[in-house]
């Protein structure tokens, strides 16, 4: 694909001023670090406060009377749970138990939830989610269980109905730009932004706002394991929130805010070890393999797609399981590489890499469960070596509170 | 713009080569560096390895991207900078000077005479832009 093919967030002339060196990232053009480099970048996150565009996400509106029962249906997680104001981290599975994305669920109302997808599956989500809509619906509906222990899905007329209509969905993916500002700092810095109580905003809640002056969702969330926001707004918006959160940062003076790009927020997530779609999880990984069981409520009460095929593996377990690994000779082992015990080829790492405020060489990888206990040694094929590591618990890192 | 010093000579693969008599102190280029990224780790060879012209001795690693180094000279390695053990960030922040990786005795110093020059370094960095 071909520069001018690629897609572009409001931002990408602010990225390519401030010295970003710019990929091909799932399609779109993004800063992979500006200059300071993705070490300075990841430490200034940990130990202040980092600023990442993340407008290449994809957003979709899920509105009307059914939006929870609906949602629940298509999603590992239990909808039911949220209260307005509160989002969580699901998954979206297919009908063999493997993933079609990760994703994250906002609760406005019972009425209209936002879906926030990964920007390279934006296209796929919307296809699966609007594609299968009818036929989700139907499924669910043949596949309802006794009305002892189903919910009222029919929006609590008590009827024996338990149809669940298609609601309204709308891929508002372009509606939006989205500004992460994440780090020890990141509240401070944004609350000079926004007359709007950051400090009553708890973890994985949100609430609409103004930052300054623009009409936004503000979420305590994020991908880095620290504290911090995730600002969505118009997309024409986007370089004037950008740049005041530079300003609000301190932005060019020592301890100040950094921007940073894709690298740093990748060694960022794996520290945290949260999962990244294409590596530890994908159309033929479920959430049971990829650790997520606290996401995968198998006995909420809805049908839900993959919902047979993920009790198989709840019940007979796994044959393979994300583990977190440290290395302990010399050497990193990257994503792709393979893992061994002994002279048996076992596994593979999902994601590995340097940790920069760790200091350490760590990773993920799938291992077959007798392999898969913490202690456990094994070897990395590096470039035809096989060099020492052992399975460590996960996350590598965890922010003090 | 990539700094490249006149005194050096310089492959294609991004490796600066300093020649004194028959001993060729090698790095990779300010280009090949800033390519990288941060750099992590560097893999090196053992003091009397003896490798081959354009055979990999080791490779350099940066938090995103592993990269292998080809020598340009063939020869014995006579010595290693193990302060990269230590300090593998030298390779960014000092890529010609203290970023060096090894010397190797070459078989052969003519090899290092036909290597590329600065300019024509420059210039080979100009076209594959």
């Amino acid at each position: 694909m071909s520069e001018n093919e690629l897609k572009k967030t409001p931002l990408n002339a602010v990225h390519r001023e401030m010295g970003g060196k710019m990929v091909d990232f799932g399609g779109w053009d993004m800063p992979v670090q500006y200059k300071a480099g993705v070490i300075e970048e990841h430490l200034r996150c940990r130990n202040v406060a980092g600023l990442f565009d993340v407008s290449h996400m994809g957003e979709i509106w899920v509105e009307g009377p059914d939006a929870i029962a609906f949602v629940n249906r298509i999603t590992t997680n239990d909808v039911t749970k949220l209260v307005d104001g509160q989002a969580h981290y699901s998954a979206l599975p297919n009908a063999d138990g493997g993933t079609v994305d990760d994703l994250l669920v906002y609760r406005f109302n019972g009425e209209k939830l936002l879906l926030v997808v990964n920007a390279g599956t934006t296209e796929k989500d919307w296809d699966w989610i609007s594609g299968s809509a009818d036929t989700l619906v139907r499924m669910s509906v043949a596949s309802t269980r006794t009305d002892g222990d189903a919910q009222d899905l029919a929006g609590g007329t008590g009827d024996a109905d338990k149809s669940v209509r298609t609601p309204k969905l709308r891929n508002a993916s372009s509606d939006f730009c989205q500004i992460a500002i994440q780090g020890p700092e990141a509240t401070a810095m944004l609350q000079t932004m926004t007359e709007t109580d950051l400090s009553a905003i708890k973890y994985y809640h949100f609430t609409t706002g103004q930052v300054d002056g623009v009409d936004a969702i503000i979420s305590r969330t994020g991908y880095t394991g620290e504290d911090g926001f995730e600002v969505y707004a118009a997309p024409e918006f986007a370089v004037q929130l950008w740049e005041k959160m530079l300003d609000a940062g301190r932005y060019g003076e020592d301890g100040g805010i950094l921007p940073c790009g894709l690298a740093a927020r990748n060694t960022l997530r794996l520290e945290a070890a949260m999962s990244l779609y294409g590596h530890e999880l994908g159309d033929d990984i479920s959430t049971y393999e990829a650790g997520l069981g606290w996401i995968t409520k198998i006995d909420k009460d809805a049908d839900f797609v993959g919902e047979d095929k993920l009790r198989a593996q709840k019940e007979n377990g796994v044959s393979r399981k994300v583990v977190g690994f440290e290395m302990t000779e010399p050497g990193i082992g990257r994503d792709g590489y393979e893992v061994y015990v002994g002279d048996e080829k076992v596994g593979v790492v999902t994601s590995g890499s340097p940790a920069p405020f760790l200091k350490k060489n760590i990773g993920l990888a799938f291992l077959p469960p007798e392999f898969a206990n913490v202690g456990q040694e094994i070897k990395i094929d590096i470039r035809g070596k096989h060099v020492s590591a052992v399975v460590v618990p996960t996350p590598f890192y965890k922010r003090q509170k | 713009m990539s700094n490249i010093p006149e005194n050096l000579r310089y492959s294609k693969d991004h490796e600066w080569v300093e020649v004194d008599g028959d001993i060729a102190t090698i790095g990779i280029t300010d280009y090949a560096q800033h390519s990288l990224g941060d750099v992590v780790y560097v893999d090196m060879p053992r003091v009397g390895d003896k490798f081959a012209a354009h055979e990999a001795f080791g490779s350099v690693e940066s938090v995103k991207a592993v990269s292998e180094l080809f020598t340009p000279v063939g020869g014995e390695v006579s010595e290693v900078n193990d302060g990269l053990n230590d300090t593998p960030e030298a390779v960014n922040g000092e890529p010609y000077t203290t970023g060096w990786m090894v010397r190797v005795k070459m078989d052969n110093p003519g090899e290092a005479d036909a290597m590329l020059n600065a300019a024509e370094y420059e210039e080979y960095l100009e076209a594959s832009e």
